[in-house]
């Protein structure tokens, strides 16, 4: 059984995470979509998505659930692990003063768990103070240090110039982190959860372009040599890249999975089942520079671009109303 | 019906008539405490001369423990130190590996079921010289049954391999900072922190809440109380879920329950406006021997395990600052409202920048909704400064104080976490009563014995477990150290209207003890000999419980 992919949502209070579970649960699009919360105090959850409340489980439409874990993510975790039949991906709202990195470590205490990506929201119109906050400097400095994509939210509340100068400044202050933007929970779910997930195949990203953002899917034409370098080439190949996941064939004929979540980049043997031909899918901020995408593994494979939802070989997949709401 | 007791001593803590012979009581009332003939005025008694050759004091306050202690003594006693249980029981300490690993062999012995996990509590090894317990030690008592033994500290379980088995982490590639491995890539068997201890606490029994005890272990604590001449305890920090709430008020509702006890709603997974809220509901449920009605925030972490949050320079050893349990807008949110519907908070804060936070977190909201007898008080506060001290005058805030941590780590504070200096400055008593604000002193029990004469003795004495006296200018005298275990500490808890002293009107709770605590010797004031208590009105021997 492939793992259950894990993404946590960390960031300070304020910052726009429960306006962000809500916009993903509102578009899981069939995703089976478990999301732990620290508490159900202000209940985080619109109510016209909750189906039932079972103690500390909300029932929420479209086959998704969501948990409190209190002081007890673990246990929780360990108790979605168990679940049968479990979720497709896993969502945990870390609490306002929690540590994502550290969460990361502790998802490694579960089997059959596998970190998908730290994602850390930040209200851009407070978070130099934050950052200089006599008794939250430090606290914020790490949440940001672990994050693999850190999403500003509230910039439309300042002026083009300002936002503008407030990502960069953060781009600066945190080079690790590939920063966006998402005000209001308006983020394409894929660049939060993940591209491809379930069953849903590698390409069909491409079918549905994501305003905002750029999309390219790449082919992988001949078989790589160091499949690790690979990816991890792709990974730094560019500030805009944001995601990417693919298959590729190692040279022995092996398959692997690859996902990059900025700059990280995993890599794990392919599911025997996998039927999605070896591609790449990258999402990425506009102006994502195709030459450095297929530069960047220089001579370890040949990659060739491909027009979204052209290929013969990837037909579009059905029509799904809740995920064309994204657009 | 009036009784007066006759004492060879009463200690009454009221400055007005400090000693007497004396005391009556009618329906768990006092009357007076003086002599036979002033209290013959009240009309016809009966004389009770049973005490005639012990010293009577206000019963024990302790303002910081957990009722959780009663349920840890279901797990086998495994700690450095001799410790009483509720049955009246002094358990040995094990003091080397062997004799743990010997102590759970005796007990494993005596188990019928093979699958049946064995559990042990208040490991200490720090004492052991430095050597860690290790899965191999438990494995030599069994290594086909689940075996899991926890750390006094409640933040560290060690376990055998088996019960690593059965939690799936007998396995390398575990990287984690809670989960040391051996040389071998597989983990040692000490689970660091929550994280680490939830999977495996399950397979040995230790389920993942200890804030809450179960009946049995409530009833327990309910004794060990008495036996140690405590009338009034708190269970500082309980989530109160409906169930816990309604099993403590019918078990406290019990004529027979030996003990009063306030329990605290914990502020965790609960908004600050929700935490009021149910500390309001609760309030109006509180009993006679149960009280509702307060809020315990939890600031940061600990100490030794280095998650306080220190100010500049931080930790000794240079290890990175700690965490923040609760986030700063969270805490102002929760002062202020409380303010707004006069519901006192007790905030633990182990570091100074968590004592700072506070601070600054009431002053602010006492700007928004001022009250001036709010008693908030900040519980352990091991750090704080003398510039700290007379902030929490100036908010009119309470301090409870730990002076029992720094018998027991306060070696590896000096060496270690804090550094000299501040080792001896930590839990300054005598600041806090220099600066006139008012003052507890706790055991936190489980993490140490509930005892406040032992409690006490620490204060007064300062001295290590390796004997050192640390920071001797801290030491507070015997007088004082015996109000802040009475009337001080039911300041604390808004009750020395009715406890904490010995006089016309309040409760008939008593301490009897064999000795006398005013003239055993500073050095002694651990080894009072305990008969029991009398708690409103009620005799309860210890040996008799």
């Amino acid at each position: 059984m492939s793992p259950l992919p894990v993404t946590i949502l960390g960031g300070y209070l304020g910052a726009g995470k429960t306006t962000l579970v809500n916009a993903l649960l509102r578009r899981a699009g069939g995703l089976r979509l478990a999301v732990l919360v620290n508490d159900f105090g202000a209940l985080p959850i619109d109510a016209d998505l909750i189906e039932g409340r079972d103690g500390d489980m909300l029932t929420i439409s479209g086959g998704c659930i969501c948990c409190s874990y209190g002081s007890d993510l673990v246990g929780a975790l360990l108790d979605l692990a168990a679940r049968r039949p479990g979720p497709d991906h896993v969502l945990i709202e870390t609490s306002g003063v929690a540590l994502p990195g550290a969460v990361a470590r502790s998802l490694g205490l579960v089997t059959g768990l596998s970190l998908d990506g730290i994602v850390v929201l930040a209200d851009a119109e407070t978070l130099p103070a934050r950052a200089a906050d006599r008794y939250l400097a430090d606290t914020i400095a790490r949440q940001i240090d672990a994050a693999d994509l850190l999403l500003l939210t509230k910039l439309d509340l300042l002026s083009p110039e300002a936002a503008a100068s407030r990502r960069a400044w953060a781009s600066e202050s945190w080079p690790r982190a590939r920063v966006a933007a998402a005000s209001r929970g308006d983020v394409p779910p894929d660049l939060v959860l993940g591209l491809s997930r379930g069953d849903r195949p590698v390409a069909s990203m491409a079918a549905h372009p994501l305003p905002g953002y750029a999309t390219m899917v790449l082919a992988v034409e001949r078989p790589v040599a160091d499949v690790q370098a690979f990816a991890a080439a792709l990974a730094g190949a560019s500030p805009l890249l944001l995601r990417a996941k693919g298959f590729v064939t190692g040279i022995s004929g092996a398959r692997f999975a690859i996902q990059v979540v900025g700059r990280r980049a995993e890599v794990s043997p392919a599911p025997d089942a996998t039927m999605s031909p070896d591609a790449l899918v990258c999402i990425g901020l506009p102006g994502m520079p195709r030459e450095a995408l297929l530069a960047a593994p220089g001579s370890l494979a040949a990659l060739r671009e491909m027009a979204p939802g052209m290929s013969r070989r990837w037909p579009a997949p059905p029509r799904d109303d809740a995920r064309a709401g994204i657009a | 019906m009036i009784v007066v007791h006759e004492a060879r001593k009463i200690l009454t803590m009221n400055p007005a008539r400090p000693v007497a012979s004396h005391v009556a009581v009618r329906d768990g009332i006092v009357l007076g405490a003086g002599t036979h003939e002033e209290l013959a005025g009240w009309g016809p008694h009966a004389l009770d001369r049973r005490f005639a050759d012990k010293v009577l004091m206000p019963g024990l306050v302790e303002g910081h423990s957990h009722a959780s202690e009663g349920t840890l003594w279901h797990h086998v006693y495994v700690g450095f130190f001799d410790r009483l249980d509720p049955e009246g029981r002094t358990w040995p300490g094990a003091t080397s590996i062997d004799a743990m690993v010997a102590r759970l062999a005796a007990a494993e012995a005596a188990l019928a079921d093979p699958a049946q996990p064995l559990s042990g509590w208040a490991l200490d090894p720090i004492h052991f010289g430095g050597r860690r317990v290790a899965r191999g030690d438990l494995d030599r008592v069994s290594a086909t049954r689940p075996i899991g033994v926890m750390h006094a500290s409640g933040h560290i379980l060690n376990v055998n391999s088996r019960a690593l088995e059965l939690a799936g982490m007998l396995r390398g590639g575990i990287d984690h900072p809670g989960v040391p491995l051996g040389e071998d890539g597989l983990p040692t068997g000490e689970m660091k922190g929550p994280d680490a201890m939830t999977p495996v606490g399950r397979h040995v029994g230790f389920e993942r809440d200890l804030l809450s005890a179960d009946e049995e272990g409530f009833r327990r604590f309910g004794r060990l109380c008495a036996r140690r001449g405590v009338t009034t305890a708190t269970d500082l920090a309980n989530p109160l879920p409906p169930a816990a709430a309604d099993m403590m008020l019918r078990v406290a509702g019990e004529e027979s329950f030996p003990a009063r006890i306030v329990a605290l709603r914990l502020m965790r997974g609960i908004s600050p406006s929700e935490v009021v809220a149910h500390a309001l509901e609760l309030r109006a449920r509180s009993i006679d021997r149960l009280r509702f009605g307060m809020i315990k925030v939890v600031a940061d972490g600990s100490i030794q395990g280095f998650s306080a949050r220190l100010r500049a320079p931080g930790y000794y050893n240079g290890a990175p600052n700690g965490l923040w349990y609760v986030a700063p807008e969270d805490l102002r949110e929760v002062y202020a409202r409380a303010l707004a519907a006069g519901v006192q908070i007790h905030t633990h804060t182990n570091g100074d920048q968590a004592t700072e936070l506070a601070l600054d977190a009431l002053e602010h909201a006492l700007r928004l909704h001022p009250w001036h007898d709010h008693r908030f008080t900040l519980q352990h506060c091991q750090l704080a400064d003398a510039a700290q001290f007379r902030r929490m005058k100036a908010l009119g805030m309470c301090v409870n104080l730990f002076p029992n941590h720094h018998f027991f780590w306060g070696d590896q504070h000096y060496a270690m976490t804090v550094g000299p200096e501040r080792a001896e400055r930590m839990n300054a008593c005598a600041t806090a009563l220099a600066t006139g604000v008012p003052l507890a002193i706790h055991s936190d029990a489980p993490v140490t014995p509930l005892g406040p004469l032992f409690t006490a003795w620490c204060a007064v004495n300062r001295r290590t477990a390796s004997g050192r006296v640390l920071g001797g200018a801290e030491r507070i005298g015997v007088a004082d150290a015996l109000r802040t275990i009475t009337l001080d500490a039911a300041w604390t808890l808004r009750l020395d209207g009715e406890i904490g002293s010995i006089e016309c009107g309040k409760r008939a709770d008593f301490a009897v003890l064999e000795d006398d605590p005013e003239t055993i010797g500073a050095e002694k004031l651990k080894d009072v000999r305990i008969w029991g208590t009398v708690l409103g009105g009620r005799v309860q021997e210890a040996a008799a419980l």
